[in-house]
């Protein structure tokens, strides 16, 4: 490291933890001196560069389009594909590319999948949702009459409780980050609230449940209970403005805001009011937590405080030492986040993170903070609080409260280790 | 239809009504009503207790049969060794390093074994099986965990009544509390 007289006056001044973290309103204060230190992530060698003219100055442009789609050099921005079930199409995961992107919002054909049996085919026009059971008056809905209905738009992340779950193994797995954390994806969900269905419905007092159950070949089904769904449960029919993707349910899924993914069944066809639960495979031999005593945890919904760094990432590479904008998502099952800190010394100091606006309950939370790399090895960490004052477990602290073979609802402090040559690796620190 | 107008009102209305003791909002009404012959053709949850299990019976003599062309493929012999799920044995693991989790060492409910087994299974060829067909397959698939005998007969009695070995060892955590009124 070789600082010169103006980046240790910053140092000193601005500094808000150790090795580098500089706080978080340097690029507001800092003005044109910080932004011209900025260093990009990406290469920005130009083949157009002055005083040659841009090739496309210089003739027309491509013609109008009915449907937009990605710039083609941004082809390699795409959903990681994992299967899950050897043999089989349809029944795994594809994640999200993280560390390709910025904002809260998840373009809608890069959400994260996971299916149980693959995406079925459903004509909206021959879809049908049956609301019954323990109610006084069972009903049939179609998509059109659906459409009637007084509609609230929300913005939600959604993360399958699997998410990070590798991540219990014992070794850190040499993944990107939208490998290893990309099972989270957040939309504006716009759709009926289903207590006005379930009204109508008479749905009885004395039902504490609903089953929800999806269309599909694995016909999804999951019991939610129904003070959750009188509550702020969505029947969603539009994903970022748009119908729903054939992937995230179409034409009508369920959406719990917080709750973990595959709850917020997908092709929704059936809810059925119950006085139980109907204990599904999908909520007792799956998706429910093994204890280190061999006890499971049953029915843990809401997906805890959490939160990573996607720039930089695994996936990424530094392009020298300088000034950077580290950049990441957090988020909770149990309302906004309220704060988040920052380590760049592999969590012996911490500087809180700037936390862009929108910050909404149920929502990813972009954060952001300068960062001064000296081009030293360096590890990096964040750690999100909620609005409930609940804290990122380090992993240690997580494993050591329920064990390693849980599976689902990993979401301890993430470390990425930043290398000389500028690589970035998923590691336990 | 609604015009914007028209909802806010209702909501207004609710406001007094309210107070006057009565809930009801104003909303569209537009589901039709569903016949007990359309729901019965829908309706294939099966609750813990057995409520919802068809008429039909099956052995795991005759389960082995249907499990041998339809599930062996994917599940292996007896429920073990097959590329996928692995459904039989591992009683005593779920403690260790490496728990195996399986019909028999893991699921709390047999009840779920049939509703899943029909609704989801073959996974080429969901619904498929006849009711009595997925009552046998259930049959085996406890017999070769050692929770049943051979000729024990499932069926909507009967099914409900196996208490599986791994039951007691869920902790439910209590649901959700509503957060707005």
């Amino acid at each position: 490291m070789r600082p010169g007289r103006d980046d240790r006056r910053d140092n000193d001044a601005r500094a808000a933890a150790g090795n580098g973290l500089l706080d978080r309103r340097v690029f507001l204060k800092g003005g044109a001196a910080a932004a011209g230190a900025f260093m990009a992530f990406a290469s920005s060698e130009s083949a157009a560069a002055p005083p040659e003219t841009p090739p496309g100055m210089t003739m027309s442009g491509a013609p109008l389009s009915p449907y937009g789609s990605p710039a083609g050099f941004e082809r390699e921005v795409t959903r990681t594909l994992i299967r899950s079930q050897p043999g089989t199409t349809g029944a795994g995961a594809s994640r999200t590319p993280l560390e390709a992107l910025e904002g809260i919002i998840t373009p809608s054909g890069l959400h994260f999948e996971r299916h149980h049996n693959g995406v079925p085919t459903i004509d909206p026009a021959q879809h049908q949702l049956l609301i019954h059971g323990m109610v006084a008056r069972p009903l049939i809905f179609t998509m059109a009459t659906l459409s009637r209905y007084p509609m609230e738009s929300r913005i939600h992340f959604l993360e399958c409780s699997g998410n990070s779950g590798a991540m219990y193994g014992a070794t850190p797995p040499a993944q990107t980050c939208g490998q290893t954390h990309g099972l989270v994806s957040c939309s504006e969900w716009t759709g009926v609230p289903l207590r006005l269905l379930l009204e109508e419905a008479g749905a009885d007092p004395r039902a504490d449940w609903i089953l929800a159950e999806g269309a599909d070949a694995a016909a999804m089904s999951r019991s939610v209970p129904m003070a959750k769904a009188k509550d702020d449960a969505l029947l969603a029919l539009y994903q970022n403005g748009e119908r729903l993707r054939p992937e995230n349910g179409y034409p009508v899924r369920l959406f719990l805001p917080g709750y973990e993914g595959n709850m917020s069944v997908k092709w929704l066809r059936r809810i059925k009011v119950t006085d139980t639960p109907t204990m599904t495979k999908d909520e007792t031999s799956k998706y429910s937590d093994l204890q280190a005593d061999g006890k499971s945890l049953l029915f843990t919904y809401p997906m805890e405080v959490k939160s990573v760094i996607t720039r930089p990432a695994p996936g990424l590479k530094m392009t020298g030492q300088g000034l950077y904008e580290l950049s990441g998502i957090a988020w909770s099952g149990r309302g906004k986040i309220s704060k988040v800190e920052v380590s760049a010394d592999g969590g012996q100091t911490w500087a809180e993170a700037a936390r862009s606006a929108p910050v909404l309950a149920y929502a990813l939370t972009r954060f952001r903070i300068p960062w001064k790399w000296n081009g030293a090895p360096a590890v990096l960490k964040s750690r999100a609080t909620d609005e409930t004052g609940r804290v990122q477990p380090t992993r240690d602290e997580l494993i050591a409260q329920h064990g390693a073979n849980v599976i689902y609802h990993y979401h301890a402090i993430q470390a990425w280790r930043v290398e000389a040559n500028g690589e970035v690796k998923n590691v336990y620190a | 239809m609604f015009t914007r107008r028209a909802l806010v009102l209702a909501g207004s209305v609710v406001v007094v009504t309210g107070c006057a003791g009565s809930a009801a909002r104003e909303t569209p009404n537009l589901g039709r009503s569903a016949t007990q012959a359309e729901i019965a053709g829908w309706d294939i949850s099966i609750a813990p207790d057995g409520r919802g299990l068809p008429q039909g019976s099956g052995t795991a003599a005759q389960g082995a049969t249907v499990y041998a062309q339809k599930c062996q493929a994917c599940h292996g012999e007896k429920g073990v060794g097959g590329p996928n799920d692995r459904l039989a044995g591992g009683q005593g693991t779920l403690a260790s390093k490496t728990p195996v989790r399986t019909v028999g060492s893991y699921w709390p409910y047999a009840t779920t074994v049939f509703d899943y087994v029909r609704r989801a299974m073959p996974f080429a060829q969901p619904l498929s099986l006849t009711d009595s067909d997925v009552y046998a397959v259930t049959a085996y698939l406890l017999n070769v965990n050692g929770i049943i005998g051979e000729q024990d007969v499932m069926n909507a009695e009967t099914l409900p009544r196996v208490k599986m070995p791994n039951r007691d060892s869920f902790i439910p955590v209590h649901p959700w509390k509503p957060k707005t009124p």
